[in-house]
């Protein structure tokens, strides 16, 4: 183990040596930490001090080493060197067990609950005391409405999980770090899946916790969350900590500039549209799943060339069966004409004469939908388009070099990093992989581009590139319909914006004369 | 996880499998009192130390061929076909008909046509549940097995009631004609001399091998096996990029039945000349190994069939030259199974700490 080599380079933690702090010791600390797989050094000689009583935060790009430090801390991984210590005691941690036994709860990104069980049973899961049910589950009922009284954490036990929403799934995870006495407790992106609203009372949640002297760790890729809630925060970059400043003391532009390690602009520049002739035009379209629930209710929206209309949203309200109606995988009824042509509505194969229409779709989810991971990124430049003649030998086999030259351009076009048309999809990051699959759908050169959250689970640097390419793409007088579940990027990409709320649109709204205020009630179903 | 050179992957794991399978296998015959390294002297001088053990190890692994091709190409699109025994009983049907059917004056024009009977009817009997997983959603692998069973009564009763000679008392049908009669090794010019008048392993070798070229041409190259390894990863992308699932599996399916259909002519016609009861022997299960073991990859298909000829071909000498008994064989090849399959993780995990643990050292 290592420990006293490096104190010399631990980075300051303001906050931990103002005041008479200095007699209290950090609720968590960590010396040195280092962790490599195979040639990759994941995190790099990590120190950092969190106060008790005080919500820290952790930010960094995808592949900047948050998740491995937070694996390390949780007992998933081992770490090669460097020590953790819990209220100034060194600690190992193992595995989760002993996590939890050193005080440290974890509520991930996916939560980790069992669907078809109550809220209760979740709670008492893995924390069951003897071999009978009942004693446990009368105790958690008790704890639990204490919890809710003393946290605003009110959810009702008897519930079952699957029936609840995501907001209350979560206050379930974090009920259940409580109930397993957690006084520090780590949230990996938390707010990814919650409404404004919600991620609001999330952070009264979180805020009355510090209140009762527990301990916060916020992980998280927006700014905007660390400079509203964070005492303190680190920036991750690479695997090595870069910084750790007092939030207050610091500004979004800092923050950004720190995780990238060079200036970002956080809002591309755009001229006014010049909308043209109306490209998309759909009228009440309505889609019925396989339960027999209606998802879209009657939809009717237009966009015009040149022009981007971002659907605002809650994940979940019928933005992806959006998407999939006019990408041509999902049956609908309604009226759908593309450039005064209409669509076909009626099959959910429809996908290649979607593409021969002038439809190019970059999915909500590139994991399932838009790649294949296992294949090479030569491969999956074809996806979709391995019809395509440019890409045909002759009638039966495909040109496979050819398609390697295309891919290597598009690679270089699009900046994507390493530029290795043979690497499998999965080796690249987040950001890389959403260019691939951008440089596929945009340089087909489609009158209408689908886009549906293109910047989830990309790095800042990235977002700044996928967001030019969207506007340069209105700009040549394309249409895009942009669906995103992250406010910031609606606000700044769209030229007009359509709140959709189970099912319908409640209304549009011009990006410069609203707020987030007023679109949140909107996407919450509170109509003017 | 790190992930392991392409030569640690491909050989030097199936390698160490193999080795921890003989390993086991040589304590199971020290516990029945046999001795390993005479046992193992029996299997590689019987499999491989004569022509005529040759001549057997090829023709087996002819069969592995087809049948491992056949699981490979159905598991590139995700789908588990375990019915390689039993469409290469329809097959072994249909090679039957055709030889049969005509008084054939040469080989080579019944070749063709005996190709076709017994790819057609493979593709038949896998045509059914590839269609009942493609539109109703019942699982392939249970469908499959059903059909084995099927097949097997089906066969039962045609060679009873149908298909027997009248007179004869073995539920197997008349010898093809003459001119059916496939040129086994030794009437290639140039074999002659190495292989004898008897031996089992035809022409239908090259076939095979003709096979292992053309699947690997089709899943590597062809736009249509583009699509069926696309599939086989993820269904839900699949139909994002335009690839009907339903024309996938069919297709699939269809090619996977068609090459176990294509074994009978390797088994019935190259070998049998007529149509027995079992006359598939286990060939269709064994392809499931095989396939898993060359990593549904043609190539790797080859040569894992080619040990899997040596297994079965030497585990016959030894049930026949020692006291081992003949059963051994089956736990030999299980134990293989094991490895190479089910356990192959297990061994994958150990070697990639390793490489670990010298990448690390190194660094």
């Amino acid at each position: 183990m290592v420990a006293g080599a490096q104190s010399g380079r631990q980075t300051a933690a303001p906050g931990t040596d103002t005041g008479a702090g200095a007699a209290i010791a950090p609720a968590i600390e960590l010396v040195g930490i280092s962790k490599a797989f195979g040639p990759v050094q994941a995190n790099r000689d990590i120190s950092m001090r969190v106060m008790p009583g005080t919500i820290h935060g952790i930010i960094g790009e995808n592949g900047a080493g948050k998740s491995t430090l937070m694996s390390i801390l949780y007992g998933f991984y081992r770490a090669d060197a460097g020590e953790v210590r819990i209220g100034g005691r060194p600690v190992a941690i193992p595995d989760s067990q002993a996590a939890i036994r050193a005080g440290i709860g974890m509520v991930f990104q996916h939560f980790k609950l069992v669907p078809n069980f109550t809220v209760l049973e979740n709670v008492v899961l893995g924390a069951e005391e003897g071999a009978l049910l009942r004693p446990s589950l009368a105790k958690a009922r008790a704890s639990l409405r204490d919890l809710a009284q003393e946290y605003e954490l009110d959810v009702d036990p008897d519930a079952v999980v699957e029936d609840l929403s995501v907001g209350h799934q979560q206050r379930v995870e974090i009920l259940k770090a409580l109930y397993r006495q957690a006084d520090i407790l780590i949230l990996d992106e938390p707010t990814g899946v919650l409404t404004p609203s919600e991620a609001d009372h999330l952070f009264r949640i979180l805020r009355g916790l510090k209140a009762q002297g527990k301990t916060v760790i916020l992980i998280t890729h927006k700014l905007r969350e660390i400079m509203e809630i964070t005492d303190t925060v680190s920036v991750m970059r690479r695997g090595e900590m870069t910084a750790t400043v007092e939030t207050a003391g610091s500004s979004p532009e800092e923050l950004a500039e720190l995780m990238v390690g060079r200036k970002v602009l956080l809002h591309v520049p755009k001229a006014p549209a010049t909308p043209g002739a109306t490209v998309l035009k759909v009228e009440d379209l309505r889609v019925t799943d396989a339960d027999g629930v209606e998802r879209l209710k009657g939809i009717d929206l237009e966009i015009r060339a040149g022009e981007i209309l971002g659907i605002a949203g809650v994940a979940g309200n019928g933005q992806s069966e959006l998407l999939k109606v006019l990408g041509g995988f999902e049956k609908a009824t309604g009226r759908v004409t593309l450039n005064g042509h209409p669509l076909d509505l009626s099959g959910d194969r429809l996908a290649q004469s979607r593409r021969a229409a002038g439809i190019a779709h970059v999915p909500e989810d590139r994991h399932h939908l838009g790649l294949i991971l296992d294949f090479a990124a030569w491969e999956n430049v074809a996806f979709g388009y391995h019809h395509a003649p440019e890409y045909q030998a002759n009638a039966l086999l495909m040109d496979n070099a050819a398609l390697i030259r295309d891919t290597a351009g598009k690679m270089e076009r699009f900046d994507v990093r390493p530029p290795i048309p043979t690497l499998a999809a999965k080796s690249f990051s987040g950001g890389n992989q959403q260019k691939i699959v951008l440089a596929r759908e945009i340089e087909r050169n489609p009158d209408l581009l689908l886009v549906g959250q293109p910047t989830r689970g990309v790095d800042i640097g990235a977002i700044e590139f996928i967001h030019k390419r969207i506007v340069e793409l209105r700009d040549a007088g394309k249409a895009v319909l942009l669906v995103s579940v992250e406010l910031d990027e609606i606000l700044s990409l769209s030229d007009r914006i359509a709140v959709m709320f189970d099912g319908r649109i409640m209304g549009e709204r011009l990006p410069d004369r609203t707020d987030e205020r007023e679109l949140g009630l909107l996407m919450a179903g509170v109509a003017e | 996880m790190q992930r392991l050179p392409v030569w640690a992957d491909v050989v030097l794991v199936p390698i160490l499998s193999l080795l921890a399978a003989f390993l086991i296998s040589a304590l199971v015959i020290l516990g029945i009192g046999g001795n390993p390294v005479e046992a193992l002297q029996v299997m590689v001088t019987g499999a491989l130390g004569s022509a005529y053990g040759w001549g057997y190890t090829l023709y087996y692994a002819t069969n592995f061929m087809f049948t491992g091709l056949a699981v490979a190409v159905a598991f590139r699109a995700s789908l588990f076909n375990i019915g390689g025994e039993g469409q290469a009983m329809l097959g072994g049907l249909g090679v039957a008909l055709v030889c049969l059917a005509v008084d054939w004056p040469h080989w080579a024009l019944a070749l063709p046509a005996a190709m076709l009977g017994g790819a057609v009817f493979g593709a038949a009997w896998a045509a059914i549940p590839a269609w009942l997983q493609a539109k109703r959603g019942s699982h392939i692998v249970i469908t499959t097995i059903m059909f084995n069973f099927i097949a097997a009564s089906v066969l039962v009763y045609l060679l009873v009631n149908v298909l027997r000679p009248p007179g004869s008392m073995d539920p197997a049908t008349a010898r093809f004609p003459e001119g059916a009669g496939l040129p086994t090794l030794h009437d290639i010019p140039g074999l002659g001399g190495i292989f004898d008048r008897n031996t089992p392993a035809n022409i239908t070798l090259f076939l095979a091998l003709a096979c292992v070229g053309l699947v690997w041409l089709l899943l590597f190259r062809s736009r249509l096996g583009y699509e069926i390894r696309a599939f086989g990863k993820s269904e839900p992308a699949a139909v994002y990029a335009g690839i009907s699932p339903v024309r996938i599996t069919m297709i699939a399916m269809l090619i996977s039945g068609g090459l176990s259909g294509l074994m009978a002519v390797n088994n019935v016609m190259g070998e049998a000349e007529r149509l027995v009861l079992n006359s598939v022997e286990g060939a269709g299960f064994i392809g499931i190994a095989v396939a898993l073991m060359g990593r549904n990859h043609p190539v790797g298909v080859m040569f894992a069939a080619l040990l899997f000829g040596f297994l079965y071909q030497g585990g016959a000498e030894l049930g026949l030259w020692t006291t081992i008994p003949l059963e051994l064989r089956t736990v030999v090849q299980a134990l293989v199974i094991l490895f190479t399959g089910a356990l192959d993780t297990m061994m994958r995990m150990g070697v990639e700490r390793v490489f670990a643990l010298f990448a690390r050292r190194a660094a």
